[in-house]
């Protein structure tokens, strides 16, 4: 059974752009794409750490700030050639309300 | 539901690497079948010289081993050759009686050696040089015999003769012109090539026709005869006259062909005139020409794979190219133009002694060809300097000693050495000083994964991708691993992969057609990704806000996170403040202000920066509001220190204090940080005043700079001092404060107007030329003076503190973390 925790309303993230959720497994990034689809990513670049939160969400995908390595949202994986992956936690939007679930896939 | 069925015809580099693109954008799309007629996977062509100099070996050069196709499901007929194409029933049929039926087929035939038709021209021991097996039938003759004769003194006539000397053969080479690669070099650069060619121990025999390839008693070729007369022995003939493109198979299927050049018809999107039939590579012809360099054979590639993926939006418009000699120890390049004629112009450097030679050719002061020999590293800068079709009148003197001699002083400390020096540089060193990336890590890359092009090499190894001072070492590491011609690129530079415009025709695009917004630019030019990516979105924010600044809405999130949250991020996520200081100047007032911030909000570093500002690091995100309240009731403003913006004016003391100013320089810089501060830019632009020609401001590496003198002010502009140090160029000297502020307004707002975003006004003085930026601002007064107007006009939105914004609750959420 996943337990869902409500942290936002949908229009509290920016279209386009995330929000940071202060939980006790740590800084999740929740974001939402152009097209409205929300994911959340543990904000850590598999780089270095950078927060994926900061970046620039174009597409599927979130560009780190700090040396613009691409992660794809849905499967926090780096698109290639870079190598790495971001934790993805379950998310879920219901009545504009959007809940994570703190057990990373 | 069944998939489409696509059958290759040529299993070599153009077809295999159209089946590589078509993969990555439609993997599930087709059922392929690739049929070869050499017996071996697809290998890099281009480096079969290296195999038969034996530097390296055939299963080095293979680029797609029998595991590849199998692992893509794709099934691959080697050592047979298709005979027919039956159209109307869609399927084709080998040699050996295979068919296989096809909905799309791409044609890849490549090319084949001219054989000259003379008598014996069939004789064993006539090879071409095209193939594996023209490559062992040499090696095998190297073992045996003694007299080779190659035919053509071009690029390919020159590497056979070269490899077959490494392997101990006495070689000739015929030339029926009167100097060799005649298409590549005039004849003092091929004069130089041949002599360091015959201190090797080659032999040439230049203005010489073949009449006959005489037969000996083996049955053998022994000998070649000239007509006039000579004779000399021959047991081996390597015939490099050139290359036709194969394309018997299209036309006995009747697909239209050019006679001359020759080559299979393709339009844009490199389909042939039956629709279900495309063609890539040296067996095509697009647009009159039949290229036989891999970059435009690339190009050919995907934009082939993007219609077989019908994703329908790439178009094929012809590429530009440059060649580079594959003989080790010799460094030649050539591009364009280089003959001249009527209306060009010739700069020449000879050094006969220390084997070196550079022409090049200008028209309309813009770079339209070049030959370099012996000194070759500069050979990628002037083929982009063709390529973006630059103005070289401003730096025309120094243009001929290459790009380190026009202020190019950057971390690619190499530039200006042959590729030889380069490649004898150990593994273990650095070319890339910004990402740490060895020439050991970028070799191995390159071999590894395939690599072609400097984007390519860049993705993967992120060598040359930060500051790109190391481009040249870069590219010449490629040439040297991959193959010669990688610095060929499509003529015209799209603004980014996710369209095909360039940024001057989308800045045109958003004035003519009066686009007010992202998506609707994006819309409106045909763009290939949903929301663009992270090089277009915030050049279009920008581009848009340049050209409607009262009435465009600003898009945060096509903003770098500097710029939405208004400080620097650093690298453990927190942010830098710089407040502004006005020309440098500040108070006890202020600095007390700074002090109890720093205590408050316990900031562990305070720095003054190299703008001689204050810098508070280490802020969290969450209390940048709190910190900018605190700033702003002490009257401090951001001091935009993190963005695509005007940043400070640093200034002397000038001559409120100082014994040798000459006029007010402090009170000019914070008229001019006053007049500039807050507009956005396509780049940081950094200002400076200095009091005398002591100069201790720096202003001569500043975007613009004042250096007042007794008479009145010298203004400059277009000077950098970080990766590329640039000394400006004196743009004019006024009399009046007042003219200073004019002209500073004017030249700001034509920057803004006009460059590339992400383009310093360094680069983009040296693109258009100081003539242009001189045209406009210093001799049409009223140029100026509308440049200067729109450039009010375009502030006074922009002159709003973005601190205050927010502490007053503007975009209060991209502060606010959320909880769980």
């Amino acid at each position: 059974m996943t337990s869902w925790i409500e942290v936002a309303h949908l229009d509290d993230i920016p279209r386009q752009g995330a929000r940071v959720v202060k939980t006790a497994a740590g800084e999740i990034a929740v974001f939402r794409t152009v097209d409205d689809e929300v994911f959340a990513l543990r904000d850590k670049c598999p780089h270095k750490g950078g927060p994926l939160s900061q970046g620039i969400v174009h597409g599927k995908k979130v560009a780190c700030p700090l040396h613009d390595w691409k992660i794809n949202l849905d499967s926090g994986l780096a698109v290639a050639p870079d190598v790495g992956c971001a934790a993805r936690y379950p998310v879920r939007v219901v009545d504009g309300r959007v809940s994570l679930s703190l057990t990373s896939v | 539901m069944s998939r489409m069925k696509l059958v290759l015809v040529g299993n070599g580099m153009a077809g295999m690497r159209t089946l590589e693109e078509l993969l990555k954008a439609a993997p599930d799309m087709y059922d392929i079948t690739v049929f070869g007629d050499e017996p071996h996977p697809n290998y890099n062509r281009i480096m079969l010289s290296p195999v038969l100099a034996g530097e390296q070996t055939v299963e080095q050069i293979v680029l797609n081993s029998r595991d590849w196709y199998a692992e893509h499901g794709i099934t691959l007929h080697t050592g047979k050759r298709i005979v027919k194409i039956d159209r109307k029933n869609r399927f084709v049929e080998a040699d050996d009686g295979t068919r296989e039926s096809y909905d799309r087929l791409l044609l890849a035939t490549g090319s084949k050696s001219f054989i000259l038709p003379v008598p014996g021209a069939d004789l064993p021991g006539v090879v071409g040089f095209r193939d594996i097996a023209d490559v062992d039938a040499m090696i095998a003759a190297a073992g045996q015999y003694k007299h080779a004769v190659v035919i053509g003194g071009g690029l390919l006539g020159l590497e056979a003769a070269n490899g077959l000397k490494q392997r101990g053969m006495d070689v000739s080479v015929v030339h029926i012109a009167p100097w060799l690669l005649e298409r590549q070099m005039d004849e003092p650069a091929s004069r130089l090539l041949q002599k360091s060619l015959e201190e090797k121990g080659l032999k040439f025999l230049l203005q010489k026709q073949t009449a006959e390839l005489v037969r000996g008693e083996s049955g053998r070729v022994c000998a070649l005869k000239f007509k006039d007369g000579e004779t000399i022995a021959a047991d081996l003939v390597v015939m490099a006259v050139g290359i036709r493109p194969n394309t018997q198979l299209a036309e006995s299927a009747g697909l239209q062909c050019s006679a001359r050049p020759g080559g299979l018809l393709v339009n844009d999107t490199m389909q042939t005139f039956d629709p279900r039939i495309y063609a890539v590579g040296e067996c095509v012809n697009h647009r009159g020409i039949a290229y036989g360099l891999v970059a435009p054979l690339w190009e050919q590639a995907r934009v082939c794979a993007n219609h077989l993926a019908e994703h329908g939006v790439a178009r094929y418009q012809g590429s530009m190219t440059s060649t580079k000699l594959k003989v080790t120890g010799i460094d030649l390049f050539s591009a364009g133009n280089f003959v001249g004629g009527e209306g060009h112009e010739e700069i020449v450097f000879q050094d006969a002694g220390r084997g070196s030679y550079k022409k090049l050719v200008l028209k309309d002061n813009k770079l339209a060809g070049a030959v370099l020999y012996g000194d070759t590293l500069d050979g990628a800068w002037y083929f982009e300097l063709m390529r973006d079709a630059t103005d070289v009148s401003d730096f025309r003197d120094k243009l001929l000693f290459g790009r380190h001699h026009i202020g190019d002083s950057g971390a690619g400390g190499g530039m200006g050495d042959e590729m030889s020096r380069v490649m004898a540089l150990p593994d273990s060193a650095e070319i890339c000083g910004c990402n740490g990336v060895c020439k050991g890590d970028i070799i191995k890359s390159i071999r590894e994964n395939k690599l072609f092009t400097l984007d390519e090499v860049r993705a993967h190894t992120k060598a040359s991708g930060s500051c790109g001072s190391c481009t040249g070492l870069v590219e010449t590491i490629l040439a040297a691993t991959a193959g010669g011609d990688y610095s060929t690129a499509p003529s015209k530079k799209p603004l980014c992969n996710c369209t095909e415009h360039t940024h001057d025709e989308i800045r045109a695009a958003i004035v003519d057609q009066g686009f007010k917004s992202t998506p609707e630019v994006m819309q409106g030019l045909g763009w290939k990704t949903p929301d663009g990516c992270t090089k277009c979105r915030p050049a279009l924010n920008y581009y848009l806000l340049c050209a409607n600044p009262t009435e465009y809405v600003d898009d945060a999130q096509s903003r770098y996170i500097n710029e939405r949250a208004h400080g620097n991020i650093q690298k453990d996520g927190s942010f830098s403040v710089v407040p502004r200081m006005w020309g440098g100047l500040t108070n006890p007032k202020e600095l007390r202000a700074i002090a109890d911030v720093a205590e408050k909000f316990n900031v562990p570093e305070v720095k003054v920066t190299g703008g001689q500002r204050i810098d508070l690091f280490g802020i969290k995100k969450e209390d940048l509001p709190a910190v900018w309240q605190d700033l702003s009731d002490a009257g401090f403003v951001s001091g935009h220190a993190y963005g695509k913006a005007m940043r400070t004016v640093k200034t002397c003391v000038g001559s409120q204090w100082c014994r040798f100013g000459t006029q007010d320089s402090t009170g000019l810089g914070v008229k001019m940080e006053q007049l500039t501060w807050g507009s956005w830019m396509p780049h940081k632009f950094k200002l400076a005043v200095s009091g005398c020609p002591r100069n201790c401001a720096e202003a001569t590496i500043k975007d613009f700079g004042v250096v007042c003198v007794d008479s009145g002010y010298e203004l400059h502009v277009g000077g950098n001092g970080g990766i590329k140090v640039r000394i400006t160029d004196l743009l004019a000297k006024v009399e009046t404060e007042e003219q200073v502020l004019e002209f500073c307004a004017a030249f700001t707002q034509l920057y803004r107007e006009e460059a590339h975003y992400l383009e310093r006004t360094a680069p983009w003085v040296e693109r258009v030329g100081l003539a242009h930026i001189k045209a406009k601002v210093v001799e049409d007064a009223t140029n100026r003076a509308t440049l200067a107007e729109r450039f009010a006009i375009s502030q006074k939105p922009a002159q709003v503190d973005p601190w205050k914004e927010r502490t007053a609750g503007a975009l209060k959420r991209e502060f606010m973390p959320l909880t769980a």
